[in-house]
């Protein structure tokens, strides 16, 4: 660095860690950081909730149908008289459990199998990308309801549905990182210092495949969330568990009738993924190197 | 002279492309002592890289393979050793180093972590002493505050800094033999002479041979003992540096030296325009052909030249050229 007098300090550019550009671009997205702010209290609610708000969701506390605000239930109660406000706080950590141990199991599969397709090519990626493809024009739901259906619903198996279906935009994303970052030198310097391929494919190349790989995670949680409640929904959930999906799925025949008690899980729901989709923008906007800089 | 440390005989490249089979090196031998260094030269599109990679063992995976010939390496064959030797040799007994500093680094590991991993790899050092040598070989790469840049990522580094750390990582196992891969054309002038100085005094310390690639003259000149000027994938002169730069034996290296300013100045007073090489290398098509590859560019081409592939003639000092004509040149 330059000494000379003349030079001010403050004109001297110095290089920034990139975690702190990146952190300057996510602050620049507005909705983003909103959309952290929500989701971490959401993310608190998940997690202290149930030891604050100790009423079990599964209890007939009172009336059935009591509108929200109406005898000192804050969101009313369900045709069975259970607290929906206990339903919303206890089916928060299962639904944010759930969408985020789906997500980790589809980036697993996808990963595991997008490295691989892309660090060796030839035959493996064929094998590999055709087995993606396969399962990439199965229908989703169908699938993941039959998994359920056959092997019971319990909160691993619906994870496991959820995860199998979800693991091929990972895939092909790692894959393409993969046959872009091959090529580059450090990758052959690394090969040239007697890299082991174990090593350049997960220490070397990996972690600088990772930024769209964690966009792609985000917005994937937020999907689980919305396919554990439209399974839920249908039925296909652990009956001792609340979720939200259950909680509207439960609650559906009497829509007309007590209309809150289909809404206000259903608000959670809503605000929840949205909050992961703006996040995950926000991770966009400052993961991606090509939107630097504009 | 005792056996050489690296000895390539008849060696032949062959690169598979659209349009078949082309030999990028073709009939190749030479050989490197230890301690010794050594330059190849040549424009771009002539082998010099593939040669590099193939002592490597680096070729592109299913385009490019040794097709005939041999590396020998301490006693060792190289061109069929198994993968997992190679991988024990590379970083260790040959390292490389790489033409763009900027890019040969990665960009998320701090450049002390890739220096000591390197030394993890090969010498089973454990994690502080690893990270301690690391300290020490960017001292001796003359980084200044080695203690404190050790934790800096690559993007914290200037060009010639970074040349620095890879030098720093190609040298950290004492390998017997490094391959600079025109290790100074990406860096300014003034950085170039100081890279150069710092592969001497490692070369010194070392005691490692060096391979150079270059196409800069000048470079050669200034780093390496002997030199192989190599023309579409065959040697057209091999020799001490110094007894070519002053009398060449083949058209392509007198035309090669006469694109340099400074040693034109000290050669012929009279002549102080620059010339060029007119024309291309031949494309990959033309490699192989039984005849003067150099010929469509050469200003003393006869029939000869077109008929045949020009055999290598010796002259004193070891020097060898690949030219029919090069009792006149």
């Amino acid at each position: 660095m330059s000494t000379n007098p003349l030079i001010p300090k403050d004109n001297v550019p110095i290089a920034r860690h990139p975690a702190a550009e990146a952190w300057e671009m996510f602050r620049r997205n507005h909705a983003a950081m909103v959309a952290l702010v929500v989701l971490s209290a959401i993310v608190l609610v998940a997690i202290f909730g149930p030891y604050i708000y100790p009423i079990d969701p599964f209890d007939m506390v009172w009336a059935p149908f009591s509108p929200p605000g109406v005898d000192g239930f804050i969101l009313g109660t369900d045709y069975l008289g259970r607290d929906l406000l206990a339903a919303i706080i206890h089916g928060a950590r299962v639904s944010i459990l759930i969408g985020l141990a789906a997500a980790l199991m589809s980036v697993f599969i996808g990963v595991t199998v997008g490295a691989l397709a892309g660090f060796y090519r030839g035959w493996v990626e064929e094998v590999l990308m055709r087995i993606t493809e396969f399962f990439q024009v199965l229908p989703t739901l169908l699938f993941s309801m039959v998994i359920v259906a056959l092997f019971g619903a319990s909160l691993p198996m619906i994870t496991f549905a959820i995860g199998i279906v979800s693991w091929t935009a990972v895939a092909r994303i790692t894959r393409s990182e993969f046959l872009r970052i091959r090529e580059l030198e450090y990758v052959t310097a690394s090969r040239a210092s007697g890299t082991k391929n174990s090593k350049l494919m997960f220490k070397v190349i990996l972690p600088n495949a990772l930024p769209p790989i964690i966009v792609q995670a985000a917005l994937m949680v937020g999907s689980a969330i919305l396919f554990e409640a439209g399974l839920s929904f249908l039925g296909l959930t652990d009956p001792n568990v609340v979720s939200w999906g259950q909680v509207i799925g439960s609650n559906r025949q009497y829509i007309l009738d007590a209309g809150y008690t289909v809404t206000i899980p259903g608000i959670a729901i809503f605000v929840t993924v949205l909050a992961i989709s703006l996040v995950g923008d926000g991770l966009n906007d400052a993961l991606n190197p090509k939107l630097r800089q504009r | 002279m005792t056996a050489p440390l690296l000895k390539v005989e008849n060696l032949r490249i062959e690169l598979t492309t659209r349009d078949g089979v082309a030999p990028v090196i073709d009939d190749l031998s030479f050989e490197l002592g230890a301690g010794e260094s050594i330059s190849f030269v040549g424009e771009s599109g002539c082998g010099k890289s593939m040669t590099a990679l193939g002592i490597m063992g680096l070729l592109p995976e299913k385009v490019g393979r040794v097709a005939s010939g041999s590396i020998n390496f301490a006693g060792e064959e190289l061109s069929t050793a198994t993968e997992k030797r190679m991988r024990e040799i590379r970083g260790n007994d040959i390292s490389m180093i790489f033409q763009e500093p900027m890019t040969s680094l990665n960009p998320v590991y701090t450049v002390g972590e890739q220096i000591a991993e390197v030394l993890r790899a090969h010498q089973n050092l454990s994690k502080a002493a690893a990270w301690a040598s690391a300290i020490e070989l960017l001292d001796a790469v003359r980084i200044p505050n080695a203690q404190r840049r050790v934790s800096d990522y690559p993007f914290q580094m200037s060009g010639g800094q970074r040349q620095r750390v890879m030098i720093a990582i190609a040298l950290a196992c004492k390998p017997k033999i490094l391959i600079a891969d025109e290790p100074t054309t990406a860096l300014d002038v003034t950085i170039q002479a100081q890279i150069f100085d710092l592969l001497n005094d490692m070369k010194r310390q070392t005691g490692a041979a060096i391979i150079m690639i270059t196409h800069d003259m000048g470079a050669v000149a200034e780093m390496a003992e002997r030199m192989i000027v190599m023309y579409a994938g065959r040697n057209a002169e091999q020799g001490p540096v110094e007894q070519i730069i002053e009398r060449p034996r083949h058209p392509y290296s007198k035309g090669l030296i006469a694109c340099v300013p400074h040693i034109m100045a000290t050669l012929t007073e009279e002549r102080r325009e620059l010339t060029e090489v007119a024309g291309i290398v031949p494309s990959l098509r033309e490699f192989g052909k039984n005849r003067c590859l150099f010929a469509s560019r050469c200003n003393m081409v006869t029939q000869k030249c077109l008929d045949k592939r020009p055999p290598e003639v010796a002259f004193e000092g070891q020097q060898m050229s690949a030219c029919w004509h090069a009792e006149a040149v």
